[in-house]
């Protein structure tokens, strides 16, 4: 078991280092100097340029900050100091805010984390649930209804099943006192992460109903269901005993795959609801071109992807003793 | 795993032999034409398509018309069916050319992913050895991007706008569809006739593109199809965190992100934009589901 963990860290790192000379190569074709593009709303002369904030930037201080984000040396050089400081955990500084990325990954990550994990039980309740009662009402109306909460699933952008829900619940139906049941902008963890954790969750929600319903199907027409149920156990001990565990093993593999699309959901998400987590920082980033932070967010969620497909294997195990990882996991 | 694939190539060899090559398609046809909300989602992706073809002459407005007077008019309301927007113009006839949009960017990011996917797996199953070594650690790197975050860091690069986006959509899609081809064409390099061809002297490109191709269409058909749907999804979200398309265009995406401040007051604006994507990719996952069950009855969620 510690041997296959070990053997799967080992084969994550070159997949990561992989990653992290992908986003440094697609950073490096943006056009131009990246400081001289973060000042180019101002003048950029013989004598400096003006910042955002109006204030003259003169021609040396840009070579300073170049100089600080090592932007004189060559690319190759570049890369060399970039991953040493990875390794030693500096994600460099955000053009932007003049401000070390791991910073900014530390006061923000809350509000991703909250976000990505309620929405994770959202769907694994909602899924599982819809799924495994679609299967055992096989071909009655409480199925096609749920089949048909899974197609309208996959096809509704979150973005706009978002703003419905804030229509609904943040303007039509209000309190007495005029406010909102719920509220529309959300940065907090208790009843403001409601919305936006149902509007990820759901989305999530029908990739599992679909995939539980038909591993369900297939678990119950196996001989050993047949065998449990000709020996007069009640329905109820049939399904959750003897079914429903087995049907989960294909579940669990799928939702450590679901768990990279709520990481990137997160994004829209938290644009629609204002949420001050990664998902913003990180659009911001792209748009303002600021690389360090689109650099070390992406490495990060690359990281976490990883971790959680790795723990979804471990996971496995429980579920499933047949599954012998330390013979299997060549 | 890898003994059944064989034999699913073996039974697509036969077929591709028989002397009527067609057969195949004519049974998987009549299969869809039995599923009523495939036939659905086709005859409403025809609806979409023609009104993205004639998009000029079933708009009632010219193109950016705007009259601040006729501003924020409920659905309805003479002459705009669907309301308009802050500045008076026509919803409907900007969700019509939005159609234009979604399809043409939904369009080109598949066949992007769908052909240079294809070629990749292709080559990384063909030649085996080094070459797919090779390709197969690219294709886990690329994979490696959880969800969309592949498609924003190429954004990033390109900076945002409708065509990079495009592309960043497309290049994010590759991994997925090499995946597959890589491991149908491992099967199908093992067959008897594509050895014999390969004895007789064939070259490498033509024995790829007129022996193996033609075995691993349909499950290529089965995820371009469905992949659709989700571009034009992602296409709408890229757009919608302004990432994508720019002011004024109307885009579906765009129009719902610059709405959104007018949910009070005009709900109606962010609503017909938000349902006009939902049942494009819905028609288009209609059909999809119904051509997995048609081309590969064995397989496909819904096949109970």
């Amino acid at each position: 078991m510690a041997g296959y963990i070990i053997r799967r860290i080992l084969y994550m790192i070159p997949v990561l280092f992989g990653v992290l000379i992908v986003v440094f190569v697609l950073m490096r074709l943006i056009p131009g100097d990246p400081i001289e593009i973060f000042f180019q709303s101002g003048e950029i002369g013989g004598s400096g340029a003006t910042s955002r904030e109006g204030g003259e930037v003169s021609r040396k201080a840009l070579e300073k900050l170049r100089e600080s984000y090592n932007l004189d040396k060559s690319p190759p050089h570049q890369f060399v100091l970039y991953v040493w400081d990875v390794l030693r955990g500096d994600l460099g500084t955000s053009i932007a805010y003049r401000r070390p990325v791991v910073d900014m990954i530390a006061s923000h990550w809350p509000a991703t984390f909250a976000l990505t994990m309620a929405s994770m039980a959202v769907a694994i309740t909602i899924g599982v649930g819809a799924g495994v009662i679609s299967a055992i009402k096989r071909h009655t109306f409480v199925d096609y209804g749920a089949q048909m909460f899974a197609i309208l699933g996959i096809s509704f952008p979150p973005f706009f099943v978002g703003l419905l829900l804030i229509l609904v619940f943040a303007i039509k139906w209000q309190t007495d006192d005029g406010v909102g049941m719920l509220p529309a902008v959300s940065n907090g963890y208790g009843k403001e992460l409601i919305l936006p954790a149902l509007t990820l969750g759901t989305a999530a929600s029908a990739i599992l109903a679909r995939l539980t319903r038909s591993s369900m199907l297939d678990v119950l027409s196996r001989d050993y269901v047949r065998t449990a149920r000709s020996k007069g156990l009640r329905e109820r001990v049939v399904v959750m005993g003897h079914a429903l565990r087995n049907a989960l093993i294909p579940v669990v593999t799928v939702i450590g795959l679901e768990f990279g699309g709520l990481l990137a959901g997160a994004v829209i998400i938290e644009a629609v609801f204002h949420r001050q987590g990664l998902g913003l920082r990180l659009i911001d980033a792209i748009i303002d071109r600021d690389y360090p932070v689109v650099q070390g967010l992406v490495l990060l969620s690359a990281v976490i992807y990883a971790m959680a497909n790795l723990l979804v294997d471990v996971l496995y195990t429980y579920i499933d003793p047949r599954v012998r990882l330390e013979t299997t996991g060549s | 795993m890898a003994t059944g694939s064989v034999v699913e190539g073996e039974t697509g060899l036969e077929a591709a032999a028989a002397p009527k090559p067609r057969s195949e398609w004519t049974m998987a046809w009549r299969r869809l034409r039995r599923n009523k909300a495939a036939l659905a989602g086709l005859a409403v992706l025809i609806v979409i398509s023609l009104a993205a073809i004639f998009a000029d002459v079933i708009a009632t407005e010219p193109e950016n018309h705007f009259d601040i007077l006729a501003a924020e008019l409920p659905p309805g309301s003479e002459g705009h069916p669907l309301g308009t927007d802050d500045i008076g113009r026509d919803v409907f006839s900007r969700i019509v050319r939005g159609s234009r949009i979604s399809l043409r960017v939904g369009f080109s990011a598949v066949t992007i992913s769908a052909i240079v996917g294809t070629l990749i797996g292709l080559s990384a199953g063909y030649f085996g050895r080094w070459v797919d070594m090779v390709i197969s650690r690219i294709i886990d790197v690329m994979l490696a991007f959880p969800g969309l975050l592949l498609a924003m860091t190429v954004v990033a690069a390109l900076g945002s706008g409708l065509n990079n986006a495009m592309i960043a959509l497309g290049v994010a899609g590759i991994p997925f569809y090499a995946r597959v081809v890589r491991s149908t064409t491992l099967a199908a390099r093992e067959l008897v006739y594509v050895r014999a061809a390969r004895a007789v002297g064939m070259s490498d490109a033509r024995i790829m593109l007129r022996h193996i191709l033609p075995n691993i269409v349909s499950p290529i058909l089965i995820m371009a199809t469905l992949g659709l749907g989700g571009a034009i999804l992602a296409a709408a979200g890229l757009s919608f965190l302004g990432l994508g398309a720019e002011r004024p265009s109307p885009e579906w995406g765009l129009e719902l992100s610059s709405s959104r401040h007018l949910l009070r007051s005009s709900w109606w604006i962010s609503t017909f934009n938000g349902l006009a994507i939902a049942i494009t990719v819905l028609s288009i996952n209609l059909l999809g589901d119904g051509l997995r069950e048609a081309l590969d009855p064995q397989a496909g969620a819904w096949s109970h």
